[in-house]
């Protein structure tokens, strides 16, 4: 954080006291460290809540190399790889957003945080399309168990085991190279690619309730913009919600090359 | 400063300032927010303890005492732990004695995020709320570690269980970002970081430990839910899961948490044995990065855990010696403590006492510690009752005595009334006495191979027909200990109603929080400009007229 991003906290701008100063900060500056600092802290946690899966994931890859790979056949790279330029743009456009509100450019400022939040609604958009593909192939570790809990019991017992569409995994084995494959064969391939499916749909799944909750944030600043709350003087949650858009964002570009473009 | 002897009208306490129970649910009063931690964490204690005393009734006799099953024992223990570890020791020094202390320590107006401070208190009550919506529904049987895949297939309400540890990690953690924030950016200047308290050396490494491992609980947790209810196959070993990943997850974060429960206790006493010797502490700087060495090397020790887990013979070693690595910190305080001590003129009121004893019973606690980090000892140990004492030695004796040192402690600071010191010198001894009755059999039966988590020792019998007597005198011991509780009870609430108002200085303490009115008002007084040696007490003297003591110049 270098000084020439808080140029005018030193005092109100017009010298008198700063109504977004709070009553237990001696001064403006301090108020904007504290806030980053604990911004930043609150970064850390989120990094070691995905830490968590990242370390599931190496400890489960390293094990089952030949999962990974097979499992990764059946992720969408172009539209993979589409919604990792959507979340590019969109931490471009926010970190735009930042630079415009310490200008004081309000209208900047509305301008590219309604671009953000349409960038992560276009990417939740996305996703939905790739779970559905999923889901329609049977290619989502307990989908027997959700389907009989929506079935209110209507349908057979709960199936414990993956069962993924066959057709559909011999069709994408095939286009790989792996033709005709027996009985004996398929099951052994795809005896433990549930537990792919199920690190694929745990990080994406838990990264999409992170944009959902970083849509959320940002449109409250949106609102905020909208209504004239922030300027050169006081811009502290736009400053952080970008922080936190661009966690995000950076979670992502992990996860794509880590599901998607695994040799 | 005289502030409050020569003002004509002192400002009213932050306990009536403003008024209203509105004021008081709504309030970002760091103050306020401690004093209700307190409040809800003691009935969190409460709750636990009568669990214990079930468990210890069960354990009195051979065969079914007053259960009839395994079923509901384990019910009894995982009830016990669960609400002892994550609604009681987790927050209870750091959450109701740290808030409110550490700004007023540090000579800050409140903790730089109230409105999280409060968010914090109401995600405690959350956890609260799942946990008794579990005990209503029956409670749940995995022992508090939830190991997998017992957790992923009984019946009992374990997500409940999960999702309120859950909540409770979010309260947690919250503490954890405001102590941090607080002590970098609004310590008062002249006060650099040696001039800390070193209490606040304590909270600053807790909340190291709280903001780095508890997301990995709630991580792991929320997958324990996932694996539960969907079945995505991460821990359970039929889906292709891996249950060693689960123990690796959750000692992670619960080996790093022993210490979130045992540093602010040491912090503590750190001050209390100061205070009570009159003297300055002994080596300053190396109890204060002996607080940072426990918060980092405790992240690299989980493996101890599992030594009977099939882990490899190397890593094992790797982590034994990590094991010991961690006791250096600890001991350099205990040594340092004992320095401070040497030719001071002690004063054994009940802080001090309650610091005298977790210096005793830590260190027990601490030293059987060595045989359970020990590869060989371990295997023979593992799992038996010596476990269950060396745990409650070091938690119990370590990290509930800090807590009720520091109650003690700042009880006329928090409330303005002074309990009476003889009752609660004797509150200290019923507990001492009973606690090493409670416990120091376990050490002898556990060696000798009683298992722990066993409701019915029947069978061990014809082998170790002594058993019995060590369960009776453990029992007996056990409800000396509560009793000792309820003692502590009795003597602070009965000072509400009769005890004399508190002095500002009762202790004749130098850090800055005795040196406003007790209570202290609304406003905290701001830091004097010049911050001084917080362990220097030469300048205080007993005032009769103010029965405290005062600053002389």
């Amino acid at each position: 954080m270098t000084e020439s991003h808080i140029p005018n906290m030193q005092e109100g701008n017009d010298g008198g006291p700063d109504a977004h100063l709070a009553h237990h900060f001696s001064s403006p500056a301090q108020q904007y460290d504290a806030a980053r600092l604990g911004m930043w802290i609150f970064l850390m946690t989120e990094i070691l809540f995905f830490g968590g899966l990242f370390c599931a994931y190496a400890v489960y890859r390293a094990n089952n190399p030949q999962i990974f790979v097979d499992g990764h056949r059946f992720l969408d790279k172009p539209l993979g790889a589409a919604n990792t330029v959507l979340l590019i743009f969109s931490s471009l456009t926010m970190a735009l957003a930042v630079r415009a509100v310490q200008l004081g450019r309000r209208r900047w400022l509305v301008g590219l945080l309604a671009i953000t939040i349409l960038c992560g609604l276009a990417f939740l958009g996305v996703k939905a399309i790739e779970y559905k593909h999923k889901w329609d192939h049977r290619m989502v570790p307990g989908q027997a168990r959700i389907a009989y809990w929506f079935s209110r019991g209507e349908t057979s017992e709960p199936l414990k085991k993956f069962q993924p569409d066959e057709a559909y995994v011999k069709e994408r084995l095939a286009q790989a190279g792996f033709e005709d494959l027996d009985q004996a064969e398929y099951d052994q391939r795809v005896k433990h690619l549930g537990t792919y499916m199920g690190i694929y749909f745990s990080l994406t799944g838990l990264h999409a309730l992170h944009v959902v909750a970083g849509i959320v944030a940002i449109s409250w600043i949106l609102v905020g913009a909208v209504r004239d709350r922030f300027g050169s003087n006081y811009f502290t949650p736009v400053d952080l919600g970008g922080l936190y858009w661009h966690l995000v964002d950076m979670i992502w570009i992990y996860l794509f090359p880590l599901l998607y473009l695994i040799h | 400063m005289d502030m409050m002897v020569s003002s004509p009208t002192p400002p009213k306490s932050y306990l009536v300032d403003p008024p209203g129970l509105r004021s008081w649910l709504l309030t970002r009063d760091h103050k306020r927010i401690g004093l209700m931690f307190l409040a809800v964490i003691s009935a969190s204690l409460a709750l636990g303890a009568t669990f214990a005393l079930l468990i210890r009734t069960e354990l009195t006799f051979p065969g079914p005492t007053i259960v009839s099953t395994g079923h509901i024992y384990n019910r009894l223990f995982t009830l016990h732990g669960t609400i002892m570890i994550f609604l009681f020791i987790i927050p209870s020094m750091p959450a109701s004695l740290g808030n409110f202390v550490l700004p007023l320590m540090l000579g800050a107006k409140d903790v730089a995020f109230p409105r999280l401070n409060l968010a914090s208190l109401y995600l405690y009550v959350g956890g609260l709320i799942f946990f008794l919506l579990v005990l209503v529904l029956g409670g749940v049987d995995t022992g508090w570690t939830f190991y997998a895949p017992y957790s992923t297939s009984t019946a009992a309400p374990v997500v409940l269980a999960v999702v309120g540890v859950f909540i409770l990690g979010f309260s947690s953690i919250f503490t954890g970002i405001n102590f941090l924030v607080t002590i970098h950016t609004m310590r008062p200047p002249g006060m650099g970081w040696f001039r800390m308290p070193l209490f606040l050396w304590a909270l600053y490494g807790t909340a190291i430990i709280q903001v780095l491992a508890t997301p990995i609980l709630a991580i792991t947790l929320l997958l324990l839910a996932v694996e539960r209810t969907v079945g995505i196959g991460i821990f359970d070993p039929a889906l292709g899961g891996d249950p060693i990943l689960f123990q690796h997850f959750f000692w992670f974060y619960s080996h790093p948490a022993v210490y979130i429960m045992i540093l602010p206790a040491m912090g503590i006493v750190t001050e209390v044995i100061c205070v009570f010797s009159r003297k300055h502490i002994f080596g300053y700087k190396f109890i204060a990065y002996s607080s940072l060495a426990i918060a980092l090397i405790g992240f690299l020790v989980w493996g101890h855990h599992m030594f009977v887990s099939g882990q490899s013979p190397l890593v094992g070693m790797i982590f034994s010696a990590l094991t010991f690595a961690v006791a250096i910190p600890s001991a350099i305080k205990v040594f340092n403590w004992l320095a401070t001590m040497y030719k001071g003129s002690i004063g054994l009121a009940p802080p001090m006492c309650f610091s005298l004893m977790f210096i005793a019973l830590f260190g027990i606690g601490g030293l059987t510690g060595l045989f359970l980090g020990s590869l060989v000892t371990n295997v023979h140990v593992h799992d038996t009752a010596f476990v269950v004492a060396h745990f409650h030695y070091t938690m119990a004796g370590g990290a509930l005595m800090g807590f009720l040192a520091g109650l003690y402690y700042w009880w006329p600071k928090m409330t303005g009334r002074m309990y009476n010191l003889a009752q609660g010198q004797i509150s200290a001894v019923l507990i001492f006495v009973g606690f090493n009755f409670t416990y120091f059999p376990q050490f002898i039966v556990g060696s000798r191979g009683m298992p722990r988590r066993y409701f019915d020792y029947t069978r061990l019998l014809d082998t170790h027909p002594e058993f019995t007597f060590y369960q009776i005198l453990s029992t007996a011991g056990g409800f000396l200990f509560v009793g000792g509780l309820v003692m502590v009870a009795f003597v602070l609430l009965r000072s509400l109603f009769v005890g004399r108002k508190a002095p500002a200085n009762p202790w004749g303490a130098a850090t800055l929080e005795w040196q406003c009115s007790s209570p202290p008002p609304h406003e905290n007084p701001p830091a004097p400009a010049n911050v001084g040696d917080c362990y220097v007490f030469d300048d205080f003297c007993f005032d009769e007229s103010a029965q405290g003591y005062v600053k002389v110049p």
